[in-house]
């Protein structure tokens, strides 16, 4: 590609937006409403999954120590609980530290009076990194010497890993319909770009001129279009998070929610609403303009 | 050069509409193509331009092989051959300075030899002092005369005009043929496809008949021998 042509195809990639004028907003606008709700969906997700983790960090694994060992011994214990590859954090509690929190979970409650120290084991509360590994860890924390006993909650450890699974998996299937329908949307604005020159193309290709070089005003075309709509929806998407992020944290009983600041997602979401707008625009006129060619070569 | 030996062209349909025709037109040479509608002359040229492959034989136009062409040479050969229309087929939204430098722009052309080059083509074919003006507020000899400056501008050594006086009258269509003629002159390579008797006698240059896919005629005193019914 000359220098001399960049000026040339820019200004015919311009000309076509504007030859269809109401279908290249039309393009736009729809290109808007899909990235917004495909980014709107994935900074929930984002924060969805940060949610869950954090919640995910609360499901501990308990592991009793053999109460023949001393204090010094069970630590050890904990040490080697520690070098295991899905451990987070393991925690040493004495029985004395268990009794004193047992107590007071069940304070006023007379059945549980007269509960001694010696009557607990020493124990380590173990976080994992993942969640869905508990099972295979639990087996490796059995076969740690010292270790007699272990209590872990599967049910809500596989409840979290399923939420992020279906979460993860409706995110996609969204995001690629979605991207779907702006790529069929600009390549039909491209298609009525073309049809409408198609004299020209006829002449161009009478006159010499390559495939590529009669391609690439409408991939410019397709590329201004998809990049037009991804700037305005990330625009949006800012000022729509910030806005809602902000009435969030007025709600009491939406406490537990915090969302992450927009700034902190700013280079991803660039990366995502710029990736978008380029694939859903030179993949959508590419296409169309790779069947016209192949349709008018017969 | 053009060379066609013993080319057969069928269509998908069954058609066959080339019978094995051998023919060789010189680099320089003008050289009428005649013959009834539906004879083969079209085939002739959409072979020419690489629009089509032959079912078998051998055309050989500057330089390229067109039973073998890659499709990407296609637009390189095109450069080679300019072609002139009888419905003109000109951009009505451009003007006339447009429509020729349009035809160098597609092909790379620089701004420079743009500038330089499409006023010395319309001052060729008398069209200098309507380069602004628009395809529809031209007569029709001039729309033809814009259509072979387009034709003519990227140099071409060969230039192909199918039926190029069909939509103009006996005067117009006499200054269109001369024109040809004149850039003949200069060493460009002309076939032209016509049915107009008068004309083709007037030049007195080869003429090739062609009926039913075969060439039943070809004579270099500008003889017309089919007879249009």
């Amino acid at each position: 590609m000359k220098i001399n042509n960049i000026g040339y195809l820019l200004k015919e990639g311009v000309r076509g937006i504007f030859l269809h004028g109401f279908m290249s907003f039309a393009a736009v606008v729809v290109t808007v409403a899909c990235l917004l709700i495909v980014g709107s969906f994935s900074i929930l997700v984002y924060n969805v999954n940060i949610l869950v983790d954090r919640l995910d960090k609360t499901n501990e694994v308990m592991a009793y120590i053999d109460e023949g060992l001393s204090v010094a011994e069970a630590k050890q214990v904990q040490t080697r609980i520690n070098l295991l590859d899905n451990v987070y954090k393991a925690e040493f509690k004495t029985r004395e530290q268990a009794l004193e929190e047992f107590v007071a979970d069940h304070e006023g409650d007379s059945a549980f009076s007269g509960v001694q120290a010696e009557d607990l084991r020493h124990r380590v509360v173990v976080t994992l990194e993942d969640n869905a590994l508990m099972e295979q860890t639990v087996k490796e924390l059995y076969e740690i010497e010292g270790v007699v006993n272990i209590t872990a909650s599967y049910a809500l450890a596989e409840g979290f890993s399923t939420l992020q699974n279906v979460l993860q998996i409706a995110s996609m299937v969204i995001i690629a319909v979605l991207l779907l329908v702006s790529l069929l949307i600009i390549s039909n604005t491209v298609k009525m770009a073309m049809y409408d020159r198609k004299d020209e193309i006829a002449i161009m290709k009478m006159v010499g001129a390559t495939n590529g070089f009669i391609r690439l005003p409408f991939v410019v075309q397709g590329f201004l279009l998809g990049m037009l709509g991804a700037g305005l929806a990330f625009g949006l998407e800012w000022l729509l998070y910030d806005f809602l992020v902000a009435r969030i944290a007025e709600l009491d009983t939406l406490r537990m929610f915090q969302f992450v600041p927009f700034q902190q997602l700013l280079v991803p979401m660039v990366c995502t609403f710029g990736a978008a707008g380029l694939f859903v625009g030179v993949v959508g006129s590419w296409t169309s303009i790779r069947k016209f060619m192949n349709a008018s070569a017969k | 050069m053009i060379e066609f030996k013993k080319v057969k062209k069928s269509y998908i349909e069954g058609n066959k509409a080339l019978r094995g025709i051998s023919m060789q037109i010189e680099d320089g040479e003008f050289c009428f193509l005649v013959g009834p509608s539906g004879s083969g002359k079209s085939t002739i040229i959409k072979l020419i331009t690489g629009e089509l492959k032959p079912t078998s034989g051998s055309v050989h136009v500057n330089g390229y092989s067109l039973e073998r062409i890659r499709k990407r040479e296609i637009p390189y050969l095109r450069r080679t051959v300019g072609v002139v229309f009888q419905d003109f087929r000109l951009i009505d939204n451009m003007t006339v300075y447009e429509n020729v430098a349009f035809a160098m722009r597609v092909v790379g052309a620089r701004t420079q030899e743009i500038r330089d080059r499409v006023p010395y083509v319309l001052d060729l074919v008398g069209l200098e002092t309507k380069s602004r003006r628009h395809p529809g507020e031209l007569s029709g000899g001039e729309q033809q005369r814009l259509a072979i400056a387009r034709a003519l501008v990227n140099n071409p050594s060969t230039i192909i005009a199918d039926e190029p006086t069909g939509n103009l009258d006996p005067a117009r269509s006499m200054e269109i043929m001369t024109l040809l003629q004149e850039i003949n002159n200069l060493g460009t390579t002309m076939l032209v496809v016509t049915h107009e008797q008068n004309l083709v006698e007037h030049f007195s240059n080869r003429v090739i008949t062609i009926e039913d896919g075969l060439i039943t005629s070809d004579r270099m005193d500008g003889h017309y021998v089919y007879e249009d019914q």
